[in-house]
């Protein structure tokens, strides 16, 4: 950014640029070389810049009406849906919003595991992603929390006994975050101010990750460098901000549906209920954007072991870029590994579908089934697969292959070009 | 004298930094051990409980401590079941003797030492209790016989204050 030399036309522009250089970085990112082929998956990195904002700015105003009380927040709730100016109307986007958000952020995670965009030199975007990804989690699961419900006890309940199989302190850092012997009032209002936090935490992490990516620039869908700008970039704005403009339309016509036509179709008519420390519900299950962590804590007996797999299963994303040794990053030009990022894909789905079952019987056998093969897939197919692969050739340049006519013939080409 | 000097400032470096961690620990526990129960929590240490409406084959489910608490009067049956149990079938070995002093007289936590739910009575592949969370089951004594928990229900302090009255903590 420090190379830009962009120059203010009006006078009063240069002198409060000079002094805060807010222009040259505006200037900056609509003038950003971005690669020409970037498909409808890339728009996903915009919408969740969006669904961050949209959270944040109904958090704030639902945050006027609840009551972080634990003998209140159930009834203020329920006043919010009930009495408040368009209550239901901001809280049914919040609450949906908050499944829009995964839904968004599992296409943009594996639109990176598709087109290699973990690998070298984007290491530490994709780990910043990660970080982001466990605070959402973490801002899900307490926001989940704050309507006092059944499922927000019991699942609060169940979440915070994971650190209860940590030996020896384990007892000890569970009251502590209880603020007592049981999920109780001190937890509710503690929860509900890291709830308040954590966005704020995850909209700093979002400054730090797009920074990082202006340093390479982004990936594309045939995985190679290019140079910036050259033939093969177009600026940021017009370009991108119509395309993302238009695939957030597109998103938002989902979300619409799910807010005013089944607003609650992706939560538990149990949380209608008020928690009750004497009942656990029937069937205790998290919202669906954890169920296949969920399927891989209850795959494993041990309860130590367990809790261990199902943190690993998150974890082991950060060591993705070694874990990963081929050089190729696009699966265009991995004919191997293009079948198992789909079989990781439905792995990953029926691990989700096996979370939301009982675990008993069948399910419990797919599960530890599908667990196994998680671990396979990032331990064992992908470091092997760097080395054993035949890949593609990958051309030099994007315009390459549509100037050369045919995709083979412009390989023919690269080759002769390499060979020179 | 040349040589003396670096010595004396890596001193001063070293007591610096440490005194200047001391301070910050200091000020840092505070802020965490504010949110370790209070003392108003504390302070809800003991629960009597009425129990003379029991009858065989009764549970009674009171809270204490936040939690639940079960108090059953076990049927003839379940005792002879509980204590005819080998030691080497138990996950957490531990005798019916210790675990309910007056046989009839089963007072333990409520709570599935898995992930804390609250198990359901008369369930499970042992005539005991069934834990719905994540498939738990235990033995007419509270034991844990088959599923993801490691240990036993707990039992709390308890002691009768007369015939009809149990204290709690």
């Amino acid at each position: 950014m420090s190379e830009h030399d962009y120059i203010p036309k009006s006078k009063f522009g240069k002198w409060f640029n000079d002094r805060l250089p807010l222009l040259s970085l505006a200037s900056h990112l609509a003038d950003y070389p971005t690669p020409k082929n970037l498909n409808y998956w890339w728009t996903f990195g915009g919408i969740l810049t969006f669904c961050l904002i949209t959270q944040i700015v109904t958090g704030l105003t639902l945050a006027m009406h609840y009551i972080a009380h634990a003998d209140m927040a159930f009834e203020s709730v329920e006043h919010i849906m009930r009495d408040v100016n368009y209550g239901w109307l901001i809280r049914y986007i919040h609450a949906n919003g908050a499944s829009m958000f995964f839904l968004a952020v599992y296409i943009h995670i594996f639109r990176s595991l598709f087109y290699g965009s973990y690998k070298s030199p984007r290491e530490l975007i994709w780990i910043i992603g990660i970080i982001i990804y466990l605070l959402m989690m973490a801002a899900a699961f307490m926001g989940y929390v704050l309507p006092w419900g059944q499922m927000s006890f019991w699942g609060a309940t169940v979440i915070t006994n994971l650190f209860s199989a940590i030996p020896l302190v384990g007892e000890g850092i569970v009251n502590w975050l209880w603020g007592g012997y049981s999920v109780d009032n001190p937890t509710l209002t503690r929860f509900f101010t890291l709830h308040y936090l954590i966005p704020f935490l995850i909209l700093g992490l979002v400054v730090l990750h797009i920074w990082a990516l202006h340093v390479p620039g982004n990936n594309n869908p045939i995985g190679i460098d290019i140079k910036k700008p050259s033939k093969d970039t177009v600026p940021f704005h017009p370009y991108i901000v119509i395309k993302d403009g238009f695939a957030l339309l597109m998103f938002t016509i989902v979300f619409a549906f799910f807010v005013f036509y089944s607003p609650n179709i992706l939560g538990h008519a149990d949380n209608y209920i008020e928690a009750n420390p004497l009942v656990t519900p029937a069937h205790i299950v998290p919202e669906w954007y954890l169920l296949p962590f969920y399927a891989i804590l209850r795959s494993v007996p041990d309860k130590l072991l367990g809790v261990i797999a199902m943190l690993s299963a998150i974890l082991i994303l950060a060591a993705l870029p070694w874990l990963d040794t081929s050089k190729i990053r696009s699966a265009v030009f991995r004919p191997l590994y293009k079948q198992f990022y789909w079989i990781l894909v439905a792995d990953v789905l029926i691990l989700g579908y096996i979370g939301a079952m009982p675990a008993a019987g069948l399910y419990l056998l797919i599960g530890r089934v599908a667990t196994a093969y998680y671990f396979l897939h990032f331990l064992v197919v992908l470091p092997v697969l760097g080395f054993k692969e035949k890949t593609i050739p990958v051309p030099l340049s994007i315009t390459e292959p549509v100037l050369g006519g045919s995709l083979n013939l412009a390989i023919a080409k690269n080759k002769e070009s390499l060979d020179k | 004298m040349s040589d003396k000097k670096p010595e004396r400032r890596e001193f001063l470096f070293t007591t610096t930094y440490a005194l200047g961690a001391v301070g910050v620990g200091a000020v840092a526990w505070p802020m965490i051990d504010q949110m370790n129960p209070d003392a108003s929590v504390k302070a809800l240490a003991s629960t009597e409980v009425d129990v003379s409406s029991l009858t065989p084959g009764k549970t009674i489910t009171v809270l204490w401590r936040g939690k639940p608490v079960f108090i059953r009067k076990r049927t003839q049956d379940e005792i002879a079941e509980a204590r005819s149990v080998k030691m080497e079938e138990l996950k957490h070995p531990e005798k019916d003797e210790d675990r309910a002093k007056d046989p009839e007289w089963l007072v333990m936590l409520g709570v599935c030492t898995h992930l804390g739910c609250v198990p359901l009575n008369d369930r499970g592949d042992y005539n005991g209790w069934f834990c719905p969370c994540h498939g738990s089951h235990y033995d007419t004594s509270g034991r844990i016989r088959k599923g993801p928990a490691p240990l036993n229900m707990e039992i709390p302090k308890y002691e009768f204050v007369n015939a009809n009255t149990i204290k709690i903590g």
